[in-house]
């Protein structure tokens, strides 16, 4: 079972991508403190994306064609790792770079290409995703929020919650039901690029326990998209979305969450010289070559063109156990040395990471679901 | 030859000589000889030698299948023991006794050998040197456990035998990769049979499989399963110089998912599974063991956790250079 998940290598060539793209974070990351730096993916930053798409560092997946690099998803892994373990601020390009653009070019037409691509690959277009309602978190297949054909185009009403950098973004991918009710699941589902500057849009950001605004709800009230909003094949949603997930499960994000803090609690052990924390150090060492290893693997199906629905669910549900286990343990180790001294920036970083850490295992999909995920492929469901 | 050619063969023969009855048997005392020379015959215990000395020249990564195949199988002999075993002779240029070969990792005398009951060398390490001992030149006590094939193992003064040259990291990081991957094989069978029950058995109406408290679990079961084999790849891709990161993550991973691998087959079988009648126990006592020896997770925690407090770098860093390189 699962024998496809087994050890692959970065090639050298996509390796050799480390010392530039280090050199560019440092330049941009260095004076961040670390619990600002922890925050990596819901650090918004446009200009170090832009930065970003200048030195040829998005698209890296997408065709010369299209602006992009064509080298292929273990180039991605090597600079996704190396701005996640930095804890560069990621949020602007995120997720155009590693869910919509891949979207839009298999399943978009030609003309959206080249509206689309070039720009996320310059880090310019930002896109937010639509899946999530508040009707439908879990069971997706339930969505409401609906497109109508016009004789322009589309006409969208209702809302989506919990969409990462809405208010930041140009462009929300949408699922909608463009036919049947929320009874008929998977049949009548279709996926929309939403102009987020359309007449009718209200973007309302949701501050979360940690007092950040990353994502939002948005409102759609007679939203009127020309025809060319469609992405894909009408009724195709449920299908497109499900690949498109696989995108999203797989990566490094899934493992690093917390690895800022790993990091600031490592040099605080080095700074007081304390030797005592050695077994849960090696403890995280060996989960986070595990996992690599696992997102490596699972990198390698992409390469060649799968689409590892089941794997990536192993390799998320798995990261996000350790990225959740993380604070746990470093706040038991920190505060079972009472008398010894801790930075505020070590400090403040903990409980931040512990605060937002149930996020984890909630974006992209629960921990539950993921599991019913892996029991089908099982053949349990 | 790719992996499936060198497997399947292999595989056939274990499923043949290591039937559940047949382990049983030298489990429960009977004499081994024969299943081991057939072993022996198949050629597949060099599979590490170089070929320049008789061997296949396989590295450790292209006969992990075969020794993950050994930890599916039950088998009751030290074959991946004896395998990088023989591999270490031929490294010094001495030629390999007939018997299999157990190793033993840990320098002090009393330490607990698996295999040693039906082993007929021991490979000890003593810190600075291996030294191949014959099993009759040693005090052997068996440890009281119900059937299991491990012994303790006793020298006055210095055991006496041949010596080897010893792996740079010595042979513990060496033989935890190979448990690791006897872990593995392990871990992918008991799922194999644990999910096949699930799917099997009915309470309640429908297969116990379809209630979704028992997926959850066996879910889990599935990543610890594919967790245990990627690390335990993970120390194998560095060969028999393996460097003591690798060593630790492979072994450090395979052990602390043995437990529960164990624990959820038995959970999912129910009554039946604890019974020595049925296979399961075959598996899971052997996991528990492999988890023990040379060295568990809080051991190799350790000893990565100690090389990554000395060294600056940041933790992903690290572990490129460490474990990956
Ligand atoms: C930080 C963050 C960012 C997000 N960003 C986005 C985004 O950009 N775009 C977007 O569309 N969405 C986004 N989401 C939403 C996310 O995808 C949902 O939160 C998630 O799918 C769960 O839905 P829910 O919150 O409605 O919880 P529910 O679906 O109500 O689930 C509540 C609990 O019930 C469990 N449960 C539900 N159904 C089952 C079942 N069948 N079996 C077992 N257990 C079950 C769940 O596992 C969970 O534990 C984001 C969420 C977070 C926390």
């Amino acid at each position: 079972m699962f024998d496809t998940l087994t050890l692959a290598a970065l090639p050298p060539e996509d390796e050799a991508l480390r010392p530039q793209i280090q050199a560019l974070i440092a330049s941009h990351v260095a004076g961040l403190p670390a619990d600002r730096r922890a925050r990596s993916w819901q650090g918004f930053d446009a200009a170090f994306s832009r930065a970003l798409g200048q030195a040829g560092f998005l698209g890296l997946t997408l065709p010369r064609a299209y602006g992009g690099q064509e080298r292929g998803p273990f180039a991605r892994f090597v600079v996704v790792e190396e701005l996640l373990s930095a804890g560069a601020p990621v949020a602007a390009h995120w997720i155009a770079d590693r869910q919509s653009a891949p979207l839009i070019l298999g399943y978009g037409t030609e003309e959206q290409r080249r509206a689309y691509i070039p720009r996320i690959c310059r880090g310019e277009a930002l896109f937010c995703i639509g899946m999530s309602e508040p009707g439908s978190g879990s069971d997706l297949a339930s969505v409401r929020t609906r497109a109508e054909r016009t004789n322009k185009g589309w006409r969208v009403n209702g809302q989506k919650i919990w969409t990462t950098n809405a208010m930041h973004s140009d462009y929300m991918i949408a699922l909608l039901r463009t036919s049947g009710t929320p009874e008929d699941r998977h049949a009548g589902l279709s996926q929309l690029i939403i102009d987020l500057k359309a007449p009718g849009v209200v973007v309302r950001p949701i501050v979360d326990l940690t007092g950040d605004a990353h994502f939002a709800e948005v409102f759609f009230d007679n939203v009127e998209l020309p025809v060319e909003a469609l992405i894909g094949g009408e009724g195709e949603g449920w299908k497109q979305v499900t690949a498109e997930l696989a995108f999203e499960r797989s990566g490094p994000e899934r493992i690093y969450s917390s690895v800022v803090l790993l990091d600031a609690w490592i040099r605080h052990l080095q700074a007081v010289g304390r030797r005592d924390a050695g077994v849960l150090t090696g403890r995280f060492m060996a989960e986070i070559a595990t996992l690599r290893a696992m997102s490596i693997a699972c990198t390698a199906r992409l390469a060649l063109g799968e689409s590892p629905v089941v794997e990536a669910s192993i390799v998320k549900d798995r990261g996000t156990t350790f990225e959740q286990d993380l604070p746990v343990a470093i706040g038991d180790d920190l505060a079972a040395h009472p008398d010894e001294l801790v930075s505020d920036e070590l400090y403040r970083t903990l409980l931040y990471v512990t605060h937002i850490a149930p996020s984890f295992s909630l974006r992209g999909g629960t921990r539950e679901i993921l599991r019913g995920i892996i029991a089908r492929g099982m053949g349990l469901r | 030859m790719d992996a499936s050619e060198l497997l399947e063969p292999f595989d056939r023969m274990l499923a043949t000589i290591a039937m559940p009855a047949a382990v049983r048997a030298v489990e429960g005392g009977s004499d081994a000889s024969a299943m081991w020379s057939e072993l022996a015959q198949s050629g597949f215990l060099d599979a590490l030698v170089p070929e320049e000395a008789g061997g296949a020249g396989l590295s450790l990564s292209a006969i992990a299948p075969l020794i993950e195949a050994i930890g599916a199988h039950a088998l009751p002999l030290p074959a991946a023991e004896t395998m990088v075993a023989r591999a270490l002779l031929a490294g010094t240029g001495l030629a390999s006794p007939d018997g299999p070969i157990a190793l033993a990792t840990a320098g002090v005398p009393g330490q607990i050998v698996p295999c040693g009951l039906v082993a007929a060398h021991v490979l000890i390490d003593l810190g600075d040197r291996l030294v191949l001992a014959p099993i009759d030149a040693l005090a052997v006590t068996p440890t009281g456990v119900h059937h299991a094939l491990a012994v303790r193992i006793g020298w006055e003064g210095t055991p006496a035998g041949r010596d080897i040259t010893r792996p740079r990291a010595g042979l513990r990081a060496l033989a935890a990769v190979v448990r690791a991957t006897l872990i593995a094989g392990t871990a992918h069978r008991l799922l194999e049979l644990t999910t096949r029950h699930a799917n099997e058995r009915v309470q309640f109406g429908k297969p116990i499989g379809r209630q979704q408290a028992l997926q959850q679990n066996l879910a889990v079961m599935a990543e610890d399963a594919v967790v245990a084999r990627i690390a335990a790849q993970l120390g194998c891709a560095q060969g028999l110089d393996v460097s003591p990161a690798a060593a630790a993550v492979a072994k450090s991973t395979a052990s602390s998912v043995a437990a529960r691998l164990a624990g959820t087959a038995h959970a999912v079988h129910g009554a039946i599974g604890i019974s020595e009648e049925f296979d399961l126990q075959l598996l899971t006592r052997r996991l528990h063991e492999w988890r023990l020896a040379d060295g568990s997770e809080g051991y190799w925690n350790g000893v990565l956790g100690a090389a990554r407090l000395a060294d600056p770098a940041g933790s992903v860093d690290w572990i490129r250079a460490e474990v990956f390189a």
